[in-house]
């Protein structure tokens, strides 16, 4: 007669991978809302479009694969992957920018690898880098913060802005856009940092974009107390940002971004808290998270400054991607009672 | 021995293709499929010089000293591609200088090398071109697979261009499959290929294992591995 004994801790459910990704869905929210309060309906018609299309995507794919198709497609990870690359995306981003960004996503960064928990990049992040190679007109078309001026919503009304992403650009349309923040420091010619902030109507309302990052930050607050992933991997990575940037900013202020800057406009948040943290491509360990942040953190940083593009956090988290087995191995904590691992070329004995 | 001239056909062409399942070329492979007519022209550039090199090197196999055997190879194959690029400077000048550093590299493809080595330097004369020729045109059919693919995809074309090859007569071949195509960055770009060459390596082992199905289902025929030693870059040479 076997009697069980239940010792301490007491859990009473294990968390669902449905359940992590419902909680992680429910963090973007605020992000979603400030997106849409400041570029208007084209962010909430992206995720409803994005969000569909993942699902028929990941249901073809199962089926295709001869898994079960119910089990699979209730675990909410496709429409995580669809709500941030929608998030991410230009908010007018027509429509078959974002079919061919969710197709990637879902079908080869996903389920050609195997599905769920095989991906060894972040497939949000793939599809992001792909459309940003492939249509770069497309992609760097972000909308204006239009709300913050004038008349606002009455602008650009909800039936507008499903013509503007169903029904093709008009030249219309051209008034409602404008570069993003970084692509103005970016480009900013032969300006110093401070002339181009006095210049440009950009940079002038960033604004918006600061309120867009901490609406994110939010959510990022909300999943850390939810315990949904660890404080390493965000930490680390704004930190290693904050740091670099801060440290050529003291260097020469006419050159460099403020960090202040580089940590608040551009996907800076959105990837510190919901795309970093992704427990799948990133690395395991805690040492391990710590390194990864820092990789992503300056590589962020070196494009941004000496790349081609103005903005990084796609590139910068599929390279660590890419580390993360690499950072694995070197940073396997070490079990009780073992000595700490002899690795690298060994001594002779 | 007699030669099993069937075998050599299908190996090069199917079971055995440098493309699809040797992996080797792949540097050429990658970086100039991007339309149907680059494709074809390199794909036609690999194969006269692997017919050639092995041709040569079948010749000469009993005089070549096993120890410089590769330098040896090398030169050969190098004065085939000097030959074939001055002949490409001569006739096609314009594609000769899209195709640029590659048609110079074709020295390095180690298709050609492989094919020297575990093949050519072993077998009589016959055997060695029949070999050259088929693992040149099952090369240069991935080729054009994979570029008919990818211009398809990126230009929203398919054989543009091909007036470059084969004369004024083929200006009219182009065909435009969508209208007014924005274009496809992706597919133009080497990830594009890479991914293009993974799906087709995909459908090659889906139609391999129907193939396979089918097979036992009737009577089983069983296929010898291939003697010949693979080229590799590491572990040890045997």
């Amino acid at each position: 007669m076997a009697l069980i004994r239940i010792t301490s801790p007491h859990v009473h459910k294990p968390a669902s991978t449905a359940d992590i990704m419902r909680l992680v869905i429910l963090a973007t929210l605020p992000g979603v809302l400030a997106m849409t309060f400041f570029f208007g309906w084209g962010t909430l018609i992206n995720i409803l479009w994005a969000a569909f299309l993942a699902l028929a995507f990941e249901a073809a794919c199962i089926k295709a694969r001869k898994r079960p198709l119910y089990f699979y497609l209730k675990d909410n990870s496709a429409v995580l992957t669809a709500v941030l690359i929608a998030l991410a995306l230009p908010p007018f981003a027509p429509w078959w920018l974002t079919m061919v960004a969710v197709f990637v996503a879902i079908v080869i960064a996903k389920q050609l690898y195997g599905g769920i928990g095989q991906n060894p990049f972040n497939p949000a992040m793939i599809a992001y880098a792909l459309v940003l190679i492939s249509f770069p007109v497309e992609m760097t078309r972000w909308t204006a913060p239009f709300m913050l001026h004038g008349e606002g919503w009455n602008v650009l009304g909800f039936i507008d802005t499903l013509q503007l992403i169903f029904g093709g650009w008009s030249e219309h349309a051209d008034a409602f856009t404008s570069a993003t923040p970084l692509d103005e420091m970016r480009h900013r010619g032969g300006l110093t940092t401070e002339e181009a902030w006095r210049a440009s109507d950009v940079l002038a309302n960033v604004g918006a974009w600061h309120a867009v990052s901490a609406a994110y930050v939010m959510g990022g607050i909300f999943l850390l107390y939810k315990k949904i992933f660890s404080w390493h991997t965000p930490a680390a990575m704004l930190l290693s940002l904050g740091a670099i940037a801060t440290f050529f900013y003291l260097i020469a202020p006419d050159s460099y971004a403020d960090p202040f800057f580089h940590l608040t406009v551009g996907g800076t948040m959105l990837g510190a808290f919901f795309i970093a943290t992704d427990p799948v491509s990133s690395a395991t360990s805690n040492k391990g998270k710590i390194w990864f942040g820092i990789g992503i953190g300056s590589l962020i940083y070196i494009i941004r400054t000496w790349g081609n593009y103005p903005d990084a956090v796609a590139f910068s988290i599929l390279l660590m991607n890419l580390a993360a087995p690499f950072i694995d191995q070197y940073t396997q904590p070490r079990t009780y009672g073992h000595k700490a691992p002899k690795r690298g070329i060994k001594e002779k004995a | 021995m007699s030669i099993d001239y069937r075998k050599i056909t299908l190996d090069g062409l199917w079971h055995n293709n440098p493309a699809l399942v040797q992996l080797l070329g792949l540097c050429p492979l990658l970086a100039v499929t991007a339309s149907v007519v680059n494709s074809i022209s390199l794909g036609i550039a690999s194969t006269l010089v692997l017919t050639g090199s092995n041709l040569t090197i079948s010749v000469f196999r009993k005089f070549i000293p096993d120890a410089v055997r590769l330098p040896i190879f090398v030169m050969i194959i190098a004065s085939f591609v000097t030959c074939i690029e001055l002949l490409m400077q001569a006739v096609t000048y314009e594609l000769y200088q899209i195709l640029g550093i590659f048609i110079p590299l074709i020295v390095t493809n180690c298709v050609i090398m492989g094919r020297a080595d575990a093949f050519a330097s072993k077998n009589p004369v016959s055997a060695s071109v029949l070999d050259g020729a088929m693992m040149g045109i099952g090369f240069t059919i991935i080729l054009i697979l994979l570029g008919g693919l990818r211009e398809a995809l990126g230009s929203g074309t398919l054989f543009a261009d091909m007036h470059l090859l084969f004369g004024p007569v083929a200006e009219s071949w182009k065909i435009t499959l969508v209208d007014d195509y924005k274009g496809f960055l992706f597919a133009i770009l080497p990830p594009g290929a890479f991914v293009g060459l993974g799906l087709l390596i995909a459908l090659k082992n889906i139609i391999d294992k129907r193939l396979k199905e089918r097979q036992s289902a009737n009577a089983p025929i069983q296929v010898k591995e291939t003697v010949s030693k693979r080229v590799r870059v590491t572990g040890q040479i045997s």
